[in-house]
């Protein structure tokens, strides 16, 4: 009897009317295509623009670019357009020996600091990752808050720490190590030590992770077959903390070779990095074709390692799904 | 306590967090620094933020990063939500692999590719300089920051949750509304916060995309420390330093309180209470 | 000859007084803070033997292994091996090896470059690497898996890539955590006779850490039983099951039932037991049990017998009761009796022929018989 009284009760599967039906099919492809849109027009469309405009003709005007595509003028206009294309800029680049320099010395400064990074990232992950784990999170707050608080703010704050008068060499005569203060602010060295500074989180979050799923286990495991902590070191923990490595330096690198606010800041006059040229063919200059160029290069050089980075994001979801 | 936590990791965590913090506490210090010169201390004073409240300028930027902040972050959760959504659980639609392209990129991005290029999108679609640009340039590119946030909660998610959903009857909208959005919340709510932080931090970007009467209070801020340091800026700094340090230690103390509050539920009914 | 069990034992140097112990742990105390994981405990395991240690997870039994490995060291206490003290030896100088609950099979490396590793720290010459590492391969079956990474191995050869890793180095003691923690049934008892006939013929001291009773019935030597730190019974399996020392052993090893009570009497040493509400039974195996003392007398289901007639044998003790419940498990069929007073006993009848002439359903009268030697006295 309480059979019949539930299946009364219950009704037979029922079709969702056209109007909600409608609205479940479009929900699926919503979702995908309002962020879709929204990064095809605003991220990738004004990089075709950025490299249409590096292929035009500096004008003294408002922009100060000559139109290439318009298409008012219809077809035969387009054809007249696509002639005017010029690889001008490019050139232009290669024959001043500055761009070139500067190219060279953005990745060699960034390569270098993202090695100090590494040396200096590296112990603090490890430390984190062995620390008890109840303090864990509480160091891993620690270490993500300071990127919280301004980037300019951080770089600014070292101004007056490097200062030929400020506190370090204040510190280091202080302590009678030095006689004359040390030149360090305006000089590569002090970019070295803004990007240190400003991307230490960067480069300790991906490391720490890969440390700490390491299964300790595995340690102890070479201990007893005979291998000494620091041997274990480079055995195990070192080569299965690779991924991590490759993460944290490529989150370091790419944006280290575009910087522009520590070279500005703690760099000197003579210190050559693209991001600062662009900046200043851009700003000082105004010649925006000119510093389409320049970012396309930078773009150019920096598609593999953004590749790089980008397969080894897709793959760690691969692996957590 | 605890073998593994030997010295050495002790010393080297203790000077990677002074490393991170010792030139912030110093800008802070000087803040309050009687002198005009941000090396050399001559007693307390906070003359310097009373000078910074009467810096019309100042006041003027600081008001208008907050409403870029406030706007670009609340859109920017939305579009970085969907964003995790759609990679996460689609994983097969064409244009996927230039889609996750898409958000990931922009997380390495040098930020003067980002603003050049937003410029010369404006400047091609003849949309004037200023308010709206600055907040149209931080929604694209904190949005993925929020999805990197939200999609590593959504991989941990507990499918069969929406589909025991499903199975009592509620449709896929109904059951993103009433059962994946409550659970990713502390996700989204952090993601938000980043959003709202990146945007508030922004120097680079807006000085790309920002015209007259939109200038925020990093480019105020920068302009001025080019001039020199100042003990001014260091109050500023300080200033804004405290909000997002409170902000985030709010947050965190929620967080702790709930789970707190979770491990004693989880222990009363274990006890059988 | 009369025995405990079934099996015969010709190994048996615990019963030796002048056989030397191998392994001797001396009041061992371990403290992780204010947890007390090992506690005051003595040990003694000797050469050659397989070595169970079996408890609840918590019970410490981890924690001893570990201190053998060296990776803890004793708050207290000292391990001598083969009469040298461990203490401050690092993990990587002590001759045991241990295999790890986890396996913890280095992921970067094939099966032979893991089977490798313990040898290249000894400085061992490569055409000796490469000999022993084949020797191992042949050991565990794995040859044609020798370039293969852990993740490409199955749940059953994993263990045996981690089995043949911590024995390549021909260690003094073998040491294994839940060795068969992470296969299926039916793998873990293959591997279960695999492991023991791997120790007969390696000769090798094994320690095993064990919570799964069955498996270590069936391969060690001696059991020792542990609870909260403390050591409840060191013995054989058939003394474990047939004679635990205590109301604990008995309850944690096998079913069975506990009749509780106090001793009202004993002669020739054959013990009167009433439970206060009307059950009286006659118990040997008294032990040191005294008249008037409370004492449960443990037996254990397949001792008893069950029938629907009164049996007329005046040496047994019969009780009649009502079958409550009845689980068929195939081989056998166990019976829930509830008994005048109350309390259920258990009971299991092999099933031994296809057809039963006595068949028993719900709610029969039913008389239980057991020998009055049929179970043990606990005062513990």
């Amino acid at each position: 009897m309480s059979d019949t009284v539930l299946a009364a009760a219950r009704p037979v599967a029922s079709r969702p009317s056209v109007l909600s039906r409608t609205f479940q099919a479009m929900y699926g492809r919503l979702v995908i295509i309002i962020p879709y849109l929204w990064l095809l027009v605003f991220f990738l469309v004004p990089f075709a623009i950025v490299f249409k405009i590096s292929l035009s003709q500096t004008q003294i005007a408002m922009p100060p670019y000559a139109p290439v595509f318009s298409l008012t003028d219809g077809f035969g206009g387009l054809l007249d357009q696509l002639r005017q294309l010029s690889i001008d800029n490019y050139l232009w680049l290669t024959e001043d020996a500055l761009y070139f320099n500067a190219y060279v010395s953005s990745v060699v400064i960034a390569a270098v600091s993202t090695v100090l990074t590494l040396l200096v990232g590296y112990p603090v992950a490890y430390g984190m990752a062995r620390a008890p784990e109840s303090w864990r999170p509480t160091l891993l707050m620690l270490v993500i808050l300071p990127f919280w608080t301004s980037f300019l703010i951080r770089v600014y704050a070292w101004i007056g720490i490097l200062k030929p008068e400020g506190l370090l060499n204040q510190f280091l005569q202080g302590i009678g190590l030095i006689n004359e203060p040390l030149i360090i602010l305006n000089t590569n060295a002090a970019i070295f030590i803004g990007i240190v500074y400003s991307y230490l989180p960067f480069m300790v979050l991906p490391l720490y992770s890969a440390l700490e799923k390491m299964d300790y286990s595995l340690i102890e495991a070479a201990k007893d077959l005979g291998c000494p902590p620091i041997s274990a070191f480079w055995k195990i923990t070192f080569p299965l903390s690779f991924p991590g490595i490759v993460a944290g330096c490529l989150l370091v690198f790419i944006p280290a070779v575009g910087e522009f606010v520590i070279p500005d800041l703690l760099g000197g006059s003579q210190t050559l990095m693209i991001g600062k040229t662009l900046w200043n063919e851009f700003f000082a200059n105004r010649d925006w074709p000119v510093s389409s160029a320049v970012a396309v290069i930078l773009l150019l050089l920096l598609v593999v390692p953004i590749v790089i980075f980008q397969q080894s994001q897709a793959r760690a979801i691969e692996q957590d799904r | 306590m605890n073998a593994r936590w030997s010295p050495f990791n002790v010393a080297s965590v203790t000077l990677g967090l002074a490393f991170l913090y010792l030139p912030i506490v110093i800008l802070i210090i000087f803040s309050f620094n009687e002198s005009r010169l941000v090396t050399v201390w001559a007693g307390f004073s906070t003359k310097w933020y009373v000078s910074l409240f009467s810096n019309r300028g100042l006041i003027d930027a600081a008001w208008v990063t907050l409403r870029v902040a406030l706007i670009s972050a609340s859109i920017a959760t939305v579009l970085g939500t969907l964003a995790a959504i759609t990679l996460t659980r689609y994983t097969r639609f064409r244009g996927r692999v230039l889609f996750s392209g898409m958000v990931f990129a922009p997380l390495v991005m040098p930020e003067v590719i980002t603003g050049l290029s937003l410029l010369l999108l404006f400047v091609a679609i003849g949309l004037d300089r200023g308010f709206l640009t600055v907040t149209l340039a931080h929604i694209t590119f904190s949005m993925c920051f929020v999805a990197v946030v939200v999609q590593s909660r959504l991989l941990t998610f507990d499918r069969s949750l929406e589909e025991a959903a499903m199975d009592l009857g509620a449709p896929p909208v109904k059951t993103f509304f009433q059962v994946t959005l409550p659970v990713i919340l502390p996700a989204i709510i952090s993601g938000w916060m980043l959003a709202f932080t990146l945007s508030l931090d922004d120097l680079v970007i807006a000085s790309f995309t920002s015209g007259p009467g939109a200038t925020t209070l990093p480019m105020k801020i920068y302009s001025q420390v080019r001039l020199g340091v100042t003990p001014e800026i260091n109050a500023a700094c300080t200033i804004l330093i405290a909000v997002v340090a409170l902000g985030v230690i709010a947050a965190s103390l929620v967080n702790k309180r709930r789970e707190i509050q979770r491990l004693r539920d989880e222990q009363m009914a274990q006890r059988g209470a | 000859m009369k025995s405990l069990g079934s099996i015969r034992r010709s190994f048996a140097p615990w019963n030796d007084p002048d056989a030397k112990p191998y392994i001797v742990f001396e009041n061992v105390t371990k403290r992780f803070g204010d947890f007390t994981a090992v506690n005051n405990l003595s040990l003694k395991i000797y050469e050659r033997e397989f070595f169970a240690l079996l408890g609840a997870s918590g019970c410490g039994k981890s924690t001893l292994l570990r201190m053998l490995a060296g990776f803890d060291e004793p708050t207290a206490g000292r391990i001598l091996l083969d009469g040298q003290d461990l203490r401050g030896i690092p993990p990587y100088r002590r001759p045991v090896n241990m295999m790890f609950q986890s396996y913890a099979l280095f992921p970067h490396m094939t099966v032979e470059a893991n089977i490798a590793f313990g040898l290249k720290q000894e400085g061992m010459a490569k055409a000796d690497i490469e000999k022993r590492v084949a020797e191992m391969l042949k050991l565990v079956k794995l040859e044609r898996f020798a370039k293969r990474k852990p993740h490409q191995l199955s749940g059953g050869q994993r263990q045996r890539v981690a089995l043949a890793r911590s024995v390549a180095k021909r260690p003094k003691v073998l040491l294994l955590d839940e060795p068969l923690g992470a296969l299926d049934k039916k793998l873990r008892e293959e591997t279960q006779f695999e492991l023991m006939d791997q120790q007969q013929e390696l000769g090798l001291t094994f320690v095993v850490v064990t919570h799964d009773q069955e498996e270590a019935m069936t391969m060690a030597d001696r059991i020792a039983i542990m609870d909260k730190g403390e050591v409840m019974q060191v013995a054989t399996p058939a003394e474990v099951y047939e004679a635990p020392s205590s109301r604990f052993v008995a309850g944690f090893v096998g079913n069975v039932n506990m009749i509780e009570g106090t001793v009202s009497g004993r002669e020739n040493g054959v013990a009167r037991i009433s439970d206060g509400n009307g059950l009286t039974i006659k118990a040997e195996n008294i032990g040191d049990a005294a008249a008037g003392s409370a004492v449960a007398f443990a037996i254990r289901p397949e001792k008893i017998k069950v029938s629907s007639r009164k049996p007329d044998d005046p040496g047994v003790n019969v009780v009649e009761g009502e079958i409550y419940d009845i689980a068929y498990l195939g081989d056998m069929t166990v019976y829930h009796v509830k008994l005048a007073d109350g309390q259920v006993v258990k009971a299991s009848a092999l099933n031994a022929s296809r057809i039963t002439d006595d068949p028993l359903t719900w709610n029969d009268r039913a008389f239980i018989s057991f020998r009055p030697d049929a179970g043990v006295v606990l005062t513990r």
